[in-house]
Order: structure tokens, then C-alpha cells, then sequence
């Protein structure tokens, strides 16, 4: 397989950003019916699933150098946005040889990794780096070992030491943070990091899902999707940054808002880790404009549907209150009434192309 | 679902005429998977009537995935697996087993670990006191065991040092409440032996105020029970369900159909209406008012109390 990267690619002023008819296609559209309310959407993170962004287990896709890019303008800014606690300091280790494992393992073209006891050889192709590093000596690396792998990869990462039946976020390398604060949030134990999902605490969604992942095997990763909307492809949409971002929430308008206001979806996996019993959190973030993603008819109606009908609650505590109406306006466009099969796979094999009206 | 692991027994070293440690490596010259201490492992055992599949601790494992060593107890009443373990297997015996799980990992920020072995159950709690003196950190095990045994045991823990690890000839030989009593604050227990040794523990311990989450028992998951039978009220078929075998498992196996996702016990989507026979509940989704009721199961990890459940489907 060969991935066609999309090296311009920009996630802050000025913006830059779209998706391949083939990326578009590969999407993981979160919604599997017509109305979306919470749940525990667990399942086995194996490889292969309705669309193939599921084909991997860190999913390597054409916008990997841009976003690799982004991380490393970011962490330059603002370095705190990768922390580890030092009692993590074994499951950093532990979490760089899965995840440059799993990399070999589904991208062999892309990655290798060369094994000579203690001293191992890795090469990034894309990323142009070649590094000889002893495993389990950080100073024989360019910077801590989870700074290092998840600079490399997709997604923010944080691992959770388990203790006391509870889960703790005891180290972070998020620079794409949805809301949300990791510098306040380090530390929090499970249900201290959720307690702003009220809705979902109410409903005991994660009593349950603590209960689950505290059970989480090695070689038995799990997964789910969550999804808000952001305007603008921007990965750093975090709390202390808001006064960047939260006035762009003031911007969209009937005539801008197919290319401005984004679909954010985020295909979280969990691994227990073998060496320490940590546990690793990949919160794979994927972006695709309203206006992309209605090119798919299935998703363009289902969205229209399932905003539509979103609970006030979510929508508030999604921040999606200022231009919801304006998105449900724009999307009923694309919804002819027509039903729409279970499940999220987009049901064609390609896409009509763009400026042909159906 | 499960990966699989082809195991070679490189060592046999009968401990006593019922304790019997094997070293395994790996039948392919594999690396075995790094394991946590407090790991287990399920081997499969081919006994004459079938298989079974036990759950042994790992006492011991190599560096760098060369090898897992486990102790195995003979017991009079084996449904067949400790016996196949004890006359069958030999050096060079090839043998499949699951990939370690770990329901007794250390926790990070345990002060001291107190140890609380009885008999067999002394297994897992070899790893974790290992692992804790090769860190230089503080821990305490109390074993106990018939008088015959005690030698074996005594040489089992010898390791650890006097002062540290003792054994006790009989379940009354040491006073739980004196023992807990002098513990510091941030003294986690783990515990493995008889249930009603655990129990013992768990009930002295929470009654002097110990907090519940730093009580530890070795449970291997409670992943399987007894077999038991399931009917299905619709189609009128039944269906066999194996110790080892979910009852989610055993439907799929039949081609029901039944919608799931988590596969264990959160999400809720296989949950299904139970016509007759008790459920054991093992979910987390249920609350405990439609436990009580029997009216649902969650079949991906509950069971049936007796012998068959009746199912709406």
C-alpha cells in the first residue's frame, strides 16, 4: 500500500486541509443510526472494521506528516503538552515498543525496526528519521521514549496507571485536545477527568466503562468513536487556548459552513501494556468538512438526522449551540427522506465528483 | 478470538508427591510475551475425555520472554487437568495455552505489600513478592499450609528472608487482627488461597476499616463456572455451554443471533430476556433491581445458577 501525503497541510491560521476522495471513503463516521444519544460503544480493536480507517491499529493515513508537523509547532510553543509523571517512566518504554511493533507490523513500507538485543534501530521513512537507541536508556534517545514514539504517530496519547480500582492519567502527549485541558487534567483519576460529561455520569456510562477497562488484557485492545464539531481543522482546540479558537465559533454562516465547520471524529483504542500494566489511550482524531462528508448520501442524510435531534444537553455540552441550527439548515439538503442502512459504512465504492449535482 | 501460545516443558522438578513445578519455553523458539507479575496463564489439557482448560499462576518468568515457570498442585478431587499435568507431562511435552492475562498486577503506589498465601495459592504471590525485593521495596508474606508441607514452603519463600516471609503449619497459627493491626497506612493485601481463607481476609481486614481497593485476591477473571445448559424458548433448540465457554460464545457458536459489542459486561448490547432459571450476574450494566428480577441476562460474561436457563430467543 502506498499512502500519497499530503505534505501542505496546515491545522492553524492559515488553514489548509482536505481529504482524498480515498480518505473521505475511509472516514470513520461515528454515527451507526439515525439519532445519537450515549453509550458504552466498547469493542475488540481488531484489525478490519466498517471502513479501513479500522484496518490498523494506529491508523497511518495521507495527512500523517502534516499532523506530525503540527505536534512538533506546538510542543516547540508549549512543551508541557507532552508531561509523564516519573512513576511512568516503564510504561513509556512499554508503549514505544507496541506502538513502533504494531507500525512494522501494518505499514512494513513505511517503518522498520531492527533488533539487536538491547540496541534497536528505527526507521521512519516518511518522517525521513533514522534513530539507534538502547531500550530502556532515555539518554540514548533525542527525548523521553513517549515523546519520542508519539511525536511519530497520530492521535494524542496518554497513559493511565491502574490503582486503588481506579485509573489515573499519569502522563499525556496531547496536542490536539478537544476541549479540554491535559495540563489540568494530569493526575485526575478516572471519574475526575469525566466529571464536565455530566449527561454521561448521570447515566453510570463510566462507572461501566471504568469497570471494563480495569479488566483490559495485553494483546486485547479495545475501541469506541466520539465525535464533536469543530470549526476549522484545528487540532488545538484546548482550553487554555481558547481565546485563539472559541471566536471562531462566532464565523460560520450558511455560505461558509460546508468548507468551515468540521465533522471531528475521534477513534479511541486502549492497550494494556506488558511491562508495566499501564494502560495506553490513542485518541485518533479524524476531520472531514460538512461539505465532504454529504458527498457520501448516507452520512450527508444521517447527519442532517441525527443533529437534528441531538438532546439540548449534548449540544450545549458539545459547544455546539451557536451554529447548530445553521448546520441543520445547511444539511437538510442532502436529505431526501430516504431510509438508511444500519451500521456506519459509507455503501459506495466511490464518490461523484465534486460539482456534479446528484 | 484468543491468541495462542505454543509452550515446550523444558524443566520438571517434583517439589512434594502433589507440587509440581514446570519451567515452559517457548515450543517455537519464540519470544514469550513479557508478563506483569501476578499473571496467569491457561494451558489446554488434553485429558482423555476432552479438554479441559486451567488457569495456573506464573511464579517466575524469564527475561526477555525465555521462559514462565508455574507450580501445579495434584489434587485428589481434579476433574482431570492437575492429573494430566502431574503423569502426562515430560520434558519436551508440547502444550497450548492462551496468552497470560493479569488480574493481581502491583500497584504503583503501595507503601508495603502484605502477602497472604494458603497452600497452592502461594503461586502468584512468589512473582509478586519477587518483584517487589528485586525493587528494594518492602513487603510481608504469611503462608499457610499443613504441617507435612511446611518444609516445602519454607524453602518456597526462603528467598525473601526470615523476618519477611513465614510460614504457618494450620489456619490457626496467626492472629489476623495483631498482623493487621501493625501494618503502616499504604499496606496493599493480595491474598490467594482457599475462598474461605480469603474471605477470612477480606472480612477482618474491612472490619478493622482497611479500604476495599487495596485488598487484593486472585480471582483468574472468574472468566468461566459450571457448565450448564441454555434453551431457546423460539426455535426450541438447546445449546450446551462449557466451563470455559461464555454463554455468548456458546450462542455464536450455534449461529443465534444476538447483537453484542463490548464482550464484557459494560455496554449492554446483548442483553436478553431469561424465561426460566436463575442468571449469575457478572455485568456491570444491569442495575441491582433488574439483577434481582432474573429477568435479563448479559451473556457475554453471566452464567446460569444450576443447570439451564431459558432464554426469549
Amino acid at each position: 500500500m502506498s499512502i500519497c501525503f499530503h505534505r501542505d497541510e496546515k491545522f492553524r491560521v492559515p488553514f489548509h486541509f482536505s481529504n482524498s476522495d480515498a480518505a473521505l471513503l475511509r472516514f470513520p463516521f461515528p454515527f451507526p443510526e439515525d439519532s445519537y444519544t450515549y453509550s458504552v460503544n466498547i469493542e475488540p480493536h481488531t484489525r478490519g472494521g466498517p471502513t479501513e480507517a479500522f484496518s490498523a491499529q494506529f491508523d497511518v493515513d495521507e495527512h500523517y506528516i502534516a499532523e506530525c508537523q503540527d505536534r512538533a509547532e506546538l510542543l516547540a510553543a508549549e512543551p508541557s503538552r507532552c508531561t509523564v509523571l516519573p512513576h511512568m517512566h516503564d510504561a513509556e518504554w512499554d508503549a514505544l515498543e507496541l506502538i513502533m511493533s504494531d507500525m512494522v507490523k501494518d505499514y512494513p513500507d513505511l517503518f522498520t525496526l531492527t533488533r539487536d538485543g538491547d540496541q534497536w534501530t528505527w526507521h521512519n521513512r516518511p518522517l525521513g528519521l533514522q534513530d539507534t537507541f538502547t531500550f530502556g536508556n532515555a539518554s540514548t534517545l533525542p527525548c523521553g521514549p513517549f515523546e519520542y514514539i508519539t511525536r511519530q504517530a497520530q492521535g494524542d496519547f496518554t497513559l493511565q496507571d491502574q490503582r486503588d480500582g481506579n485509573l489515573f492519567l499519569d502522563g499525556v502527549t496531547v496536542t490536539g485536545a478537544a476541549d479540554y485541558s491535559p495540563a489540568f487534567d494530569l493526575g485526575m483519576s478516572f471519574d475526575e477527568w469525566h466529571g464536565p460529561a455530566t449527561v454521561a455520569t448521570e447515566m453510570g456510562i463510566f462507572d461501566r466503562a471504568l469497570q471494563y477497562l480495569l479488566k483490559l488484557q495485553v494483546g486485547r485492545p479495545v475501541r469506541r468513536l466520539n465525535w464533536t464539531l469543530t470549526v476549522n481543522p484545528r487540532f488545538d482546540t484546548s482550553a487554555e487556548n481558547y481565546p485563539v479558537w472559541g471566536p471562531d465559533r462566532t464565523t460560520i454562516t450558511p455560505d461558509n459552513i460546508g468548507n468551515s465547520l468540521f465533522l471531528r471524529v475521534e477513534l479511541q483504542s486502549l492497550y494494556r501494556l506488558p511491562g508495566s500494566n499501564a494502560i495506553l489511550f490513542n485518541i485518533r482524531t479524524y476531520f472531514a468538512s460538512f461539505g465532504e462528508l454529504c458527498r457520501v448520501p448516507k452520512w450527508g442524510r444521517r447527519l442532517h438526522r441525527v443533529l437534528r435531534d441531538l438532546p439540548p444537553e449534548l449540544a450545549a455540552y458539545k459547544g455546539l449551540v451557536r451554529f447548530l441550527p445553521t448546520a441543520v439548515a445547511y444539511l437538510a439538503a442532502f436529505d431526501d427522506g430516504s431510509p438508511t442502512s444500519p451500521g456506519i459504512a459509507p455503501d459506495i465504492q466511490s464518490l461523484r465528483p465534486v460539482g456534479c449535482p446528484a | 478470538m484468543m491468541d495462542t501460545l505454543a509452550l515446550r516443558v523444558a524443566e520438571r522438578d517434583l517439589l512434594s508427591p502433589t507440587l509440581l513445578r514446570l519451567r515452559l519455553t517457548s515450543a517455537n523458539a519464540n519470544k514469550l510475551p513479557s508478563v506483569t507479575p501476578g499473571s496467569h496463564l491457561v494451558l489446554d489439557l488434553p485429558v482423555k475425555d476432552g479438554a479441559r482448560r486451567n488457569a495456573y499462576s506464573i511464579t517466575q518468568a524469564g527475561k526477555g520472554g525465555t521462559f514462565y515457570e508455574i507450580i501445579v498442585r495434584h489434587s485428589p478431587t481434579s476433574r482431570g487437568g492437575s492429573a494430566f499435568v502431574h503423569k502426562e507431562l515430560t520434558v519436551d511435552s508440547i502444550l497450548n495455552a492462551s496468552c497470560p492475562s493479569n488480574f493481581l498486577a502491583l500497584e504503583s503506589t503501595a507503601k508495603k505489600i502484605l502477602l497472604i498465601g494458603g497452600g497452592v495459592g502461594v503461586t502468584p504471590l512468589l512473582a509478586l513478592a519477587r518483584a517487589r525485593m528485586e525493587r528494594g521495596e518492602t513487603l510481608e508474606f504469611h503462608q499457610f499450609c499443613t504441617p507435612e508441607e511446611k518444609p516445602v514452603f519454607e524453602s518456597l519463600l526462603a528467598p525473601f528472608g526470615q523476618g519477611v516471609a513465614c510460614v504457618h503449619a494450620g489456619r490457626n497459627a496467626l492472629d489476623f487482627q495483631t498482623l493487621f493491626r501493625r501494618q503502616p497506612l499504604g499496606t496493599y493485601i493480595y491474598t490467594c488461597g482457599p475462598n474461605a481463607m480469603m474471605e477470612r481476609v477480606l472480612t477482618e481486614a474491612t472490619a478493622m476499616g482497611w479500604p476495599e481497593r487495596r485488598i487484593h485476591q486472585e480471582s483468574f477473571g472468574a472468566g468461566g463456572g459450571n457448565p450448564f445448559t441454555v434453551t431457546l424458548a423460539r426455535t426450541g433448540g438447546t445449546i450446551p455451554v462449557a466451563e470455559d465457554q461464555t454463554l455468548l460464545d456458546a450462542l455464536e457458536s450455534a449461529d443465534v443471533p444476538i447483537t453484542s459489542l463490548c464482550r464484557g459486561g459494560a455496554c449492554g448490547m446483548c442483553r436478553t430476556p431469561v424465561l426460566a432459571g436463575t442468571p449469575e450476574h457478572r455485568d456491570h450494566f444491569l442495575s441491582a433491581d433488574e439483577k434481582a428480577s432474573g429477568r435479563w441476562i448479559m451473556p457475554c460474561v453471566s452464567r446460569a445458577h444450576g443447570a439451564c436457563l431459558t432464554l426469549d430467543l
